[in-house]
């Protein structure tokens, strides 16, 4: 490639107006050794542009981020659960020894018993209650005079 | 869009967003965490990816996004250096640790170019994208790519030229 066309397409470069063909041509120019000495900093232009080209990403990409798994961690609550609430609960039925139940219907029967007496008694009060209102009703009569 | 075919269209394309995001963020570390973010967020739109005609564009847009926000998010003025590796050419070891001087002073240089203009230069000079493509992913007309393109470029080469003819300091 001729150095004046060259120098053209440069100019071209710089207004912005060269096609990526003639861009082409320039950086194959600029690759090789022999460049005009006034056209050194281009060199340096185009060798970076160059060496920029064969950067490469080198990482790894990974496409599933690991994000943390916590379904396990509701299992095992429930499961701790499970296993608290069967254990309370035989805990509590071991708890009732013969003799506490003896005593629990002892208990029971005084209870019963009691409650009985009572009853009878309110019974027994109850009648003396409903006799003395019969008197009361007499006793109105008489004050009112009704006509029986 | 299945993993087969996520990994033949959208994949390859991990080079070509890395280097954006590297242009933009300047750290190796941040544009590699980047990329891993912007494919993980590709993945996870995997579905929606197949009605983008251009996935290639799509990607780049998300891309450019996604690193001008982590821009805003913390203006980081960080600027870890950046090691490059340079091939050797077969020029005499002045010439070349002239040339290697000035290959590194195009980086700088273009860092310290605005963030739009960065951008057009990196997906024009070195990933070789048209007008129209630019304009796509970066959502401007390809007239506005062209004098973007244009001022960073004579910026560059006038730098260039400033720092060749006084000599290397």
């Amino acid at each position: 490639m001729e150095l004046a066309n060259i120098e053209n397409l440069l100019e071209k470069y710089d207004n912005a107006a060269t096609s990526l063909q003639e861009e082409a041509i320039l950086k194959e120019y600029f690759a090789t050794e022999d460049v005009a000495p006034h056209l050194l900093e281009y060199k340096a232009l185009f060798t970076y542009f160059n060496n920029n080209k064969e950067e490469r990403f080198t990482k790894t990409i990974p496409l599933k981020r690991k994000q943390p798994n916590f379904w396990w961690l509701s299992i095992a609550a429930s499961v701790v659960l499970m296993v608290s609430i069967y254990v309370s609960s035989n805990s509590e039925i071991d708890t009732i020894t013969p003799q506490e139940q003896e005593l629990a219907e002892q208990a029971l029967k005084d209870t019963q018993k009691a409650f009985q007496l009572i009853s009878q008694n309110l019974n027994k009060g109850g009648n003396v209650a409903i006799a003395g209102l019969s008197e009361f009703e007499k006793a109105q009569n008489k004050v009112f005079k009704t006509e029986q | 869009m299945k993993q087969t075919e996520f990994l033949n269209t959208v994949l390859p394309l991990k080079d070509k967003v890395y280097r954006l995001a590297k242009r933009l963020l300047v750290s190796r570390d941040e544009a590699e965490d980047a990329t891993q973010e912007l494919y993980f967020k590709l993945w996870k739109n995997k579905k929606k990816l197949k009605d983008y005609k251009n996935v290639e564009a799509f990607a780049m847009t998300m891309t450019k996004n996604y690193c001008l926000d982590q821009l805003k998010a913390k203006r980081s003025n960080n600027l870890t250096l950046v090691h490059s590796n340079y091939k050797d050419g077969n020029i005499s070891l002045q010439k070349e640790m002239e040339l290697k001087d000035s290959v590194s002073k195009v980086h700088e240089l273009i860092a310290t170019l605005p963030e739009k203009q960065k951008m057009i230069i990196q997906l024009r000079d070195v990933e070789n994208y048209e007008f129209e493509e630019i304009g796509k992913i970066l959502d401007l007309q390809p007239t506005a790519v062209r004098v973007a393109l244009s001022r960073a470029r004579k910026t560059i080469r006038e730098q260039l030229t400033k720092q060749h003819n006084y000599g290397i300091s």
